[in-house]
């Protein structure tokens, strides 16, 4: 029975039925519970935005705060799910990666293959990403790609409450070390979201609009900006599919080339950055993969290649909207009504 | 003849201690030959020798069980043996063939068998210890009484990885050991030179924990030393801290000038503080171990090393497809 809850909400409906399921689905990390020890169980945090909140009164045995040392309980997560726990640690800006890196991407991704195939890292990172809360360049940042480019992890970048929760869902019962992005700014989003537990399956993307004369293909937030840009380019009478691929590892190429073979155009929308990024991985595969179909250049819509700067000026001046993308479909299409 | 040898008022049977006896013998003989081998040009990569510092792992993992946990470090084989990793599928990895224990794609510093507690070599130092607080949270969570421990030399004792899993594993009570095997050298830093205080052990003071120095030469100090940190975490008294003073025999690496050692200290330390030598006399003193009944271990180890090299230089490599697999469980 699906209604109405924020995505925040969703994350936090996964979390709970996840660990209510299956008692070897532990979650830790800096103030995910947020008072544990004092007499106001329902008082506790919950994380610094909340979405944990309300598991450690119900867990109190699996809901752990640790010590501010990513590099430690990062580490632990890896440790944990060798030994055949389901950990979900939280990395609360992945601009902390920076600290524990090491634990991610020479140790937990890379076990099944160095151990030939002899071992199995069942361990989600929850983190928060992305621009918009006037955070600055330590607490902004949009780093999926440098999880995309490590083989071994697998990459979740969800855009909507429903989405979020069933990727989330099948994050913590895949065996694969995965790293769950959460922007900052869609927590408060609402949508429809089913009360049972499901899953979305990863590599699947989402097609968010139809349409037969450019392709759009944006994650995350900038899934929103694209889907609005498509509303406005329909009132000028250009089509645009809009396609989600909800995770960057796997990738769903095929539907991204299949949406391109019919439509000639491409338009790629990140918040990473222009240079080994996302976009430019995108616009790569299309150029690799189905150059024949192209009927202009391809475009791409990114942040500029700068740190994400404070002042909301500079911030909104950094963040891709609606209007850049339009513009930048704009510029290629041709209005086939004209 | 006696039967059994006293430690701290506990009886080691003679066939646990011949057993001890066997995986120190057989770890050094894994090392000096593969000292030569390297020589050869035969061996791919770059191998780090434990030779010297077996009486650590024999100690420690004669305290552990099957289903308990170990993290190792870059010099890794002698942990892998003392915890019951295959030796010929050991040699074969090393050896970058198909038969070894993780398929040629491991190497010497990624040897690993979960199934027998060994949770890898590792590559980078200081990488084990966060691993090992998740091994005893999932002790504690599961409710079992399996422990974890981490082995770290006196280089990794720097890295922020171990200093923090310390204080993690105290906040959390986990039933682990970090071990810090101070062989000497960082590389080819003495600790003189990179770190501050003169024991790593009183480090444990700050966290609140047990920490204490054991000489690594001697089997039964650090088997004593073991037996009680192991104990203690089993019963859910947290985790400890020991520091094993200890003398690697060889380089950092096969092929390390050692330029940075006093002359003669290895060769005074095979004379006069070797740990089989030291084990040696005092069983055989005691009256419990006949010195023919070692000859014989001596002699069946030497025959499964040479068995394991030979095995391992015959043995295919992977195949070329063997590239893409093994990367996801699915994907």
């Amino acid at each position: 029975m699906a209604r109405t809850i924020s995505y925040q909400q969703a994350i936090n409906e996964a979390l709970a039925q996840e660990m209510r399921r299956d008692p070897a689905v532990v979650v830790f990390g800096e103030d995910v519970a947020g008072g544990m020890g004092t007499e106001q169980d329902k008082d506790a945090w919950g994380g610094v935005l909340g979405v944990t909140k309300g598991l450690w009164p119900e867990f109190p045995d699996r809901v752990l705060d640790t010590p501010i040392s990513e590099s430690a309980y990062i580490g632990a997560a890896a440790g944990a799910a060798s030994a055949g726990l389901r950990p979900v640690a939280e990395l609360m800006f992945v601009d902390f990666m920076g600290v524990c890196f090491d634990q991610i991407f020479n140790q937990a991704a890379k076990f099944k293959y160095m151990f030939g195939g002899k071992a199995k890292t069942p361990m989600v990172i929850r983190t928060m990403y992305g621009a918009g809360i006037r955070a600055a360049s330590q607490h902004s940042q949009t780093l999926y790609p440098l999880f995309t480019h490590i083989p071994g992890l697998k990459v979740v970048v969800p855009a909507t409450p429903y989405d979020a929760k069933g990727l989330l869902i099948q994050a913590i019962r895949d065996d694969d070390p995965v790293i769950f992005f959460e922007h900052k700014v869609l927590y408060t989003l609402q949508g429809e979201v089913p009360e049972e537990a499901y899953t979305i399956p990863f590599g699947e993307a989402e097609i968010v609009r139809e349409g037969d004369d450019v392709t759009i293909v944006a994650l995350g937030r900038m899934v929103h900006m694209a889907a609005q840009a498509a509303d406005t380019l329909a009132a000028e009478g250009v089509g645009c599919e809009v396609i989600d691929p909800r995770t960057t590892s796997p990738l769903d190429e095929e539907t991204i080339l299949e949406s391109v073979e019919r439509t000639g155009r491409l338009v790629v929308v990140d918040e990473s950055g222009p240079r080994c990024g996302m976009a430019a991985d995108i616009a790569s595969l299309v150029a690799t993969r189905a150059f024949g179909a192209l009927r202009a250049p391809i475009r791409t819509v990114t942040p500029p290649h700068t740190p994400v700067p404070f002042s909301p000026v500079l911030e909104d001046a950094y963040v891709p909207g609606a209007a850049r993308v339009a513009e930048a479909v704009r510029s290629i299409a041709v209005k086939e009504s004209v | 003849m006696r039967t059994d040898l006293h430690v701290s008022g506990r009886a080691l049977a003679k066939e646990d201690l011949l057993r001890h006896y066997r995986v120190m013998r057989t770890i050094r003989e894994f090392e000096e030959r593969l000292h030569l081998e390297f020589a050869t040009g035969e061996i791919p990569g770059f191998v780090h020798l434990y030779a010297g510092e077996e009486a650590i792992a024999a100690g420690f993992c004669a305290n552990l069980r099957d289903d308990d946990y170990i993290a190792s470090t870059h010099r890794g084989h002698g942990h892998a043996i003392a915890k019951g990793c295959d030796v010929k599928g050991m040699m074969a990895e090393i050896y970058g063939k198909a038969t070894g224990i993780c398929h040629g794609k491991g190497g010497s510093m990624h040897i690993a068998d979960l199934a027998v507690g060994m949770l890898g070599a590792n590559g980078i130092v200081g990488g084990g210890p966060p691993l090992v607080c998740g091994v005893g949270l999932k002790a504690r969570v599961t409710g079992t009484d399996q422990v974890a421990v981490s082995f770290t030399g006196d280089g990794g004792s720097n890295q922020g990885t171990f200093l923090e899993s310390l204080n993690l594993a105290a906040v959390w009570r986990l039933p682990v050991v970090f071990v810090v095997e101070n062989n000497g050298y960082a590389e080819s830093t003495a600790p003189r030179f990179h770190q501050s205080g003169i024991d790593v052990a009183k480090r444990a003071d700050g966290f609140g924990l047990p920490g204490v120095v054991v000489d690594g030469h001697d089997f039964f100090a650090v088997y004593e030393a073991a037996r009680e940190a192991i104990e203690r975490a089993r019963a859910g008294g947290g985790p400890s801290l020991i520091e094993c003073k200890v003398l690697r025999y060889y380089g950092h690496f096969e092929g390390d000038q050692q330029s940075y050692r006093e002359p003669g200290e290895v060769e005074n330390a095979r004379a006069t503080k070797d740990c089989l030598l030291l084990f040696e006399r005092s069983t055989v003193n005691a009256g419990i171990v006949g010195e023919d009944e070692l000859r014989a271990i001596d002699k069946q180890v030497l025959a499964l090393i040479d068995e394991a090299v030979a095995e391992a230089k015959q043995a295919p490599d992977p195949v070329p497809a063997d590239l893409l697999t093994d990367v996801y469980v699915s994907y």
